[in-house]
């Protein structure tokens, strides 16, 4: 078996380009999905490249590195609007797979229920492609294409997760439903981030996941939310309007219905949460 | 860096290994195959279990979800490394506190700790429970995990060894316990002889089929390496086994037709680089899928074994008095309709031993409950004379009742005799869960009936039990719940079937209770009901009902010894605290409701009605060792320490003296099976009679009264009586055939009675009693529950070790929210343990224990069995507390939030 650990990105461009590579990260997924000892087929490792772990700045916003764990978003130092993402972070399968796993990672494995998704949409994210010969750069919401399935060009890799300034405002939350406290999978999440002007919604983003095919924003229902009060924001949330861009699915985890209540419930709590947070500093 | 093959340098516990590992290996693979460091367990494979937690740089992670390429250039830390020369503060705790059971997560949940404790010397528990989530445990309920983490830095005094005649009741650790917590207790897949290759089954994907296996010669041919494959032809005695042997129908290996997704049709044995290679799924075998059912929703045009029409395997019943007429003519009726789901074990050791030949003997060491039967089994499967087959059980890393039957016994068996080598099988957790016995779906109905004043008049239940493929203990399950359906409250009249039927779901066997939690959870939701009827408190109306002294159960035995009313005297406090406490959160208003549930049990220790005795040796050689042949299986709960403790006892020596041999079947009489609730009582029972035997020996000898005080000092003993001493020199006695020159060997077998046509009878000698309070806040907008307190009072009859009997209480509890919450086994969906949920450590409720003491007249010391009983009034107390909290009235298991919010609408 063929496993490549580079240590720069054009080393791994390169090998890439050769195809029929499987791109390894933290690995939380990929092993699961075999019962061989040993990760099986070509393998890039892009875990020693220095360049793609870590977040930064940019010219106009931040830039989650390709390799950034779930630990790092725990422990960075990043603006309010960020806050939702720290909470899906530490609720994160457990503290081993917070330790390995990486954002970008739940990204390119694009589970329905991927606890990245939601925030980075609410977040307006951008994902960084890049190959041997080119640089492109997809909203997230183009970047997941279906369950299990991205824009990713089998000769690219994602380098970043990109977070515009304008997007990194104002405060967020995330709730995650699951039958059990830890090492869950969700039955439905919803993240909020608000930007907030003397105590009027300015400008509202709501995602939620779990309840359709690829996490999902609600712009009829931001449309609604904004220049309304915050503190009636939460009572404002009518399910229709949370269920109208939703196709949730029955599954042993509950049933579709329930997804719909449960999504609408957890963006009221959310709301509610950011709301009460907000006359707590006022 | 580009790494086709070649070795790889890691640093382990300080020190600097080379290993010809691939780079993509899972580093779980590496440490325990590789490095030989099999202080590492691999659970699942998939970062779901948490078994295989070690640190790397310090931070924790899972072993077999990191790449050997990645873990080459760092610090890596097992459990070997902070063993050092002995237990560390950490590991001294975990014993102190009983934090280790079975052993199979605790390594994991070492290191998890220690990554914690490194940052956070003194933890809150809430710390605590963020560090260990990802680990799963099955048998302690986590509470005595978190207690020995947040009191790691506590530094323990030596333990006070108890004296002769005080280790029975005597808070001691697990005298199995250090290699549980140093990483070198050997469980199934930890012991590699050398030479030894390595088995794997080819399984059914299929729920029913028939199959042709194609040309495997030329297909093993194609491989690597020499592969030899085994089919049910190359079976030498009978392809057929079962637990109960009347019900014997199971085949090691499906000849040409399997009942079951995941039954095994050929074995392939190879080393274990070649196995690696080859691609399983290209063995040739040709499927012939059948229709085929998995639910009792579904009635089937063809019954699964020709003999049992209407895929019937068997109906228990038990009747007594007139139970139409009393409830034509009672006060209150109230009725009531259930549905559980399968429950899977889901121990966190996969099974896994190894079988070799030693001269015309084979061996087998693996995971199990049941040497004895192990050993009868496999002999018949392979041809071969009972003796000629020693069962050595290995370290059982959590069983709880699947681990009763047959798995991977007969096929290292035969793999170990036609070549001749030592043969070794690892489940993986897929083929765990697909292939092994479950607990019973259940369907089943209720009417029960009270007077004006509360007093129960009559009682009918109805059950259909899921029993799946194969009869395994389904027999057991059809016959236990009609005894047990009543609860243990006084019903003069009664009518009980229950029927075990099969299905093509996976084969439903023992699982804690035997069907007995299923029932408990009609009976005591239909309670509540009555209750409320009669207009009485639900805890005084169980009371008004409870057995006692004297008073005939419904099989029309006069009990003695019972426990149930004292369990519930000692809740009465505890239920109006949390009454008032509910009242007080539920007077705030919001979206959350508190309410508070109570449900009871009684369950008989042992065998129904059939002969199950246990044998102890217990020898003195010439030397002055102390041994005792204990053969009952400690699959956890602590059966090694409590024989122990009632033989140290009655012999009248310290326990630190006594020297455990076995179990093995060369080695130690036959105990039984771990089952039932029946070691401590039955094997206990056996070690009290050996231990006054030999006792009676050395006073004869001695000619001491029977006060006399025993000291065995290196060769001599001495037997003191006030002022008189008398001195065995033990190396001047004759050595008998095992070697010794004092010994005793007892048997007991419980006295029953075989249950007539009507089910009447004296199905046990022996009943254990409990009641649990659960309180719990219901989510009313979301459907979910939370369970904060459960309070657990236990009738033991005499408390031989504190410590582990709080210990079985708390995974009891755990395994009892996990049936009533999460807990769902669907065939072909749910064959891992991210989709299979049980409890983690962030889902448990602070428990409270409460231990009653009314002695049983026939128990040793008076004591009962509690393993089974601790887990049956877990999901009803729960349920019962949801209704409280919330109005909701669930009547199917598991009560997944989506099932909790539909049902608190139903009541609007």
């Amino acid at each position: 078996m063929t496993y490549h650990r580079p240590t720069n990105v054009d080393e791994a461009l390169g090998i890439l380009a050769d195809g029929g590579f499987c791109v390894a990260a933290g690995c939380t997924d990929l092993y699961p999905a075999t019962t061989a000892k040993a990760l099986p087929g070509p393998v890039l490792d892009i875990t020693a490249i220095p360049a793609l772990r870590g977040i930064s700045r940019t010219g106009d916003g931040w830039r989650i590195g390709a390799t950034t764990t779930w630990t790092d978003i725990v422990t960075a130092d990043l603006p309010p609007a960020f806050d939702c993402l720290k909470l899906a972070a530490r609720e994160i399968g457990s503290v081993q797979i917070q330790t390995a796993g990486t954002v970008a990672g739940n990204l390119c494995t694009a589970s329905p229920a991927a606890d990245a998704v939601p925030c980075l949409l609410t977040l307006d994210a951008q994902v960084e492609l890049r190959s041997a010969t080119s640089t492109r750069v997809l909203p997230l919401s183009r970047f997941l294409t279906g369950p299990r399935q991205t824009a990713r060009a089998p000769g690219e890799l994602v380098t970043a997760i990109l977070v515009a300034d304008g997007s990194a405002r104002g405060t967020s939350h995330f709730l995650k439903l699951g039958a059990r406290k830890y090492l869950v999978i969700s039955i439905a999440m919803a993240a909020v981030r608000l930007e907030i002007d003397r105590g009027v919604i300015a400008r509202a983003a709501l995602a939620i996941g779990a309840c359709s095919p690829v996490a999902t924003r609600l712009p009829d229902l931001e449309r609604i939310l904004t220049g309304q009060s915050l503190d009636r924001a939460a009572a404002s949330v009518v399910e229709d309007q949370v269920a109208a861009p939703l196709t949730p699915i029955d599954d042993m985890r509950g049933d579709a219905a329930y997804r719909v209540d449960a999504a609408t419930e957890l963006l009221r709590r959310s709301l509610a949460a950011l709301a009460s947070a907000a006359r707590e500093t006022a | 860096m580009n790494r086709p093959f070649g070795s790889l340098t890691f640093t382990v516990n300080g020190e600097r290994r080379t290993a010809a590992a691939a780079p993509g290996r899972r580093l779980s693979e590496v440490l325990r195959e590789d490095l030989k460091l099999f202080g590492t367990k691999v659970g699942c494979d998939a970062g779901d279990c948490g078994a295989c937690t070690v640190l790397l740089d310090g931070a924790p992670v899972c072993a077999c979800l990191t790449p050997a390429a990645r873990a080459s250039g760092a610090e890596i830390t097992t459990v070997e490394g902070i063993s050092g020369q002995g237990a560390n503060a950490l590991q001294r705790s975990f014993l102190r506190h009983g934090a280790a059971q079975c052993g199979i997560c605790t390594p994991g949940m070492l290191m998890a700790a220690s990554a914690l404790l490194a940052e956070t010397p003194h933890p809150t528990r809430a710390e605590v429970e963020d560090a260990i989530g990802g680990v799963l445990c099955r048998c302690t309920g986590y509470t005595k995990i978190v207690d020995a983490i947040c009191d790691a830095a506590t530094v323990d005094a030596d333990e006070a060894i108890p004296e002769p005649g005080r280790a029975v009741g005597a808070r001691i650790e697990r005298l199995d316990g250090r290699p549980k917590v140093v990483g070198t207790e050997v469980f199934g897949a930890d012991y590699l002889p050398q030479g030894a290759m390595d088995v794997r089954a080819i399984r059914s994907p299929h729920h029913a089929a028939s199959f042709t296996i194609g040309d495997t010669v030329s297909w093993a041919a194609q491989a690597p390496g020499k592969v030899q494959v085994f089919t049910a032809a190359d079976i030498p005695g009978i392809n057929c086994f079962g637990t109960i042997p009347p019900f014997a129908d199971q085949p090691a290996m499906a000849a040409s037709r399997v009942r079951l997704r995941g039954e095994a049709i050929a074995i392939v044995v190879a080393e274990t680089a070649t196995l690696d290679e080859i691609d399983l799924s290209s063995f040739p075998v040709t499927w012939h899928p059948e229709p085929c059912f998995v639910s009792l929703d579904t009635e089937p045009d063809a019954p699964l074994h020709e003999t049992r029409p209407d895929n019937l395997l068997i109906t228990g019943f038990v009747q007594t008095g007139d139970v139409d007429a009393a409830l034509a003519n009672t006060a209150h009726v109230a009725s009531g309709e259930f549905e559980t789901s399968y429950v899977e074990h889901a121990y966190i050791e996969p099974e896994a031993g190894v079988a070799w030949p030693e001269g015309h003997t084979l061996c087998i060491q693996a995971c199990t409950q049941a040497p004895v039967m192990d050993r009868d089994d496999t002999a018949r499967i392979l041809g071969l004379p009972e003796e000629k087959v020693r069962i050595i059980p290995a370290a059982a890393g959590g069983g709880f009742g699947a681990k009763l039957d047959l798995s991977l016994q007969p096929l290292i068996g035969l793999a170990a005799l036609k070549t001749g080598r030592p043969c070794r099988m690892i489940y993986s957790r897929a083929e765990s869960m697909m292939s092994t016995t479950k607990r019973h779906p259940a369907k089943m109905t209720a009417r029960i009936g009270c007077d004006a004043g509360g007093k129960i008049t009559g009682m009918v239940f109805d059950g259909d039990f899921n029993t799946g493929a194969y009869a395994s203990w389904g027999p057991t399950v059809a016959v236990r719940v009609p005894v047990h359906a009543s609860g243990p409250y006084k019903t003069p009249a009664y009518r009980a079937k229950a029927r075990a039927k099969h299905t093509n779901g996976p084969t439903a066997g023992a699982f804690r209770g035997f069907g007995v939690p299923q029932a408990a959870i009609l009976q005591e939701t239909v309670y509540d009901d009555l209750a409320e009827k009669a207009g009485l408190d639900r805890l005084a109306f169980r009371r008004l009902n409870a057995l006692q002294d004297g008073d005939r159960s419904v099989c029309g035995q006069e009990l003695h010894g019972v426990g149930i009313a004292a369990c519930l005297d000692a809740l009465r406090t505890p239920w109006h605290r949390a009454l008032d406490r509910a009242a007080e959160f539920n007077a705030a208003g919001g979206q959350a409701r508190r309410g508070v549930g109570i449900a009871s049990c009684w369950y008989g220790c042992g065998n129904t009605g059939l002969p199950n005795p246990s044998t102890i040796r217990i020898g003195i050689t010439p030397d002055g060792t102390l041994n005792i042949h204990q053969g009952a299986t400690d699959i956890g709960q602590g059966a090694n320490t409590v024989v122990t403790q009632i033989a140290a006892d009655a012999l009248g020596l310290p326990i630190a003296q006594f020297e455990l041999i076995g179990p093995d079947t060369h080695l130690t009489p036959d105990c039984g099976k771990t089952s039932a609730s029946r070691q401590t009582y039955i094997t206990g029972k056996a070690a009290l009679l050996a231990a006054q035997a030999l006792r009676r020996d050395i006073l004869a000898r001695s000619n001491m009264g029977e006060d006399a005080r025993l000291r065995l000092h290196g060769r001599t003993l001495v037997i003191t009586d006030g002022t008189a001493s008398h001195d065995i020199h033990l190396a001047d006695l004759p050595e008998n055939p095992h070697g010794y020159v004092l010994s005793a060997e007892e048997t007991y077998d419980p006295p029953t009675e075989g249950l007539d046509e009507n089910g009447q009878g004296k199905p046990y000698a022996v009943y254990g009693y409990g009641a649990q309070i659960a309180e719990v806040e219901v989510d009313m907008v979301l459907g979910t529950v939370k369970v904060h307190n459960m309070t657990a009072a236990h009738d033991v009859g005499r408390v031989v070790n504190p410590m582990l009997a709080e210990g079985q209480i708390e995974g009891g509890i755990a395994q009892g929210l996990g049936m009533a919450l999460m807990e769902e086994y669907i065939p072909g969906r749910t064959e891992n343990l991210h989709d299979y949920l049980i409890p983690t450590a962030g889902d448990m409720p602070s428990i409270e224990s409460i231990l009653i003491e009314v002695p049983d007249p026939e128990g040793p010391m008076g004591l009962k069995g509690l393993g089974e009983h601790v887990l049956i009034p877990t999901a009803p107390a729960i349920l019962n507390a949801i209704r409280h909290a919330s109005g909701a009235r669930i009547t199917r298991l598991p009560a997944l939030p989506h099932r909790v919010l539909a049902a608190i609408r139903a009541t609007r």
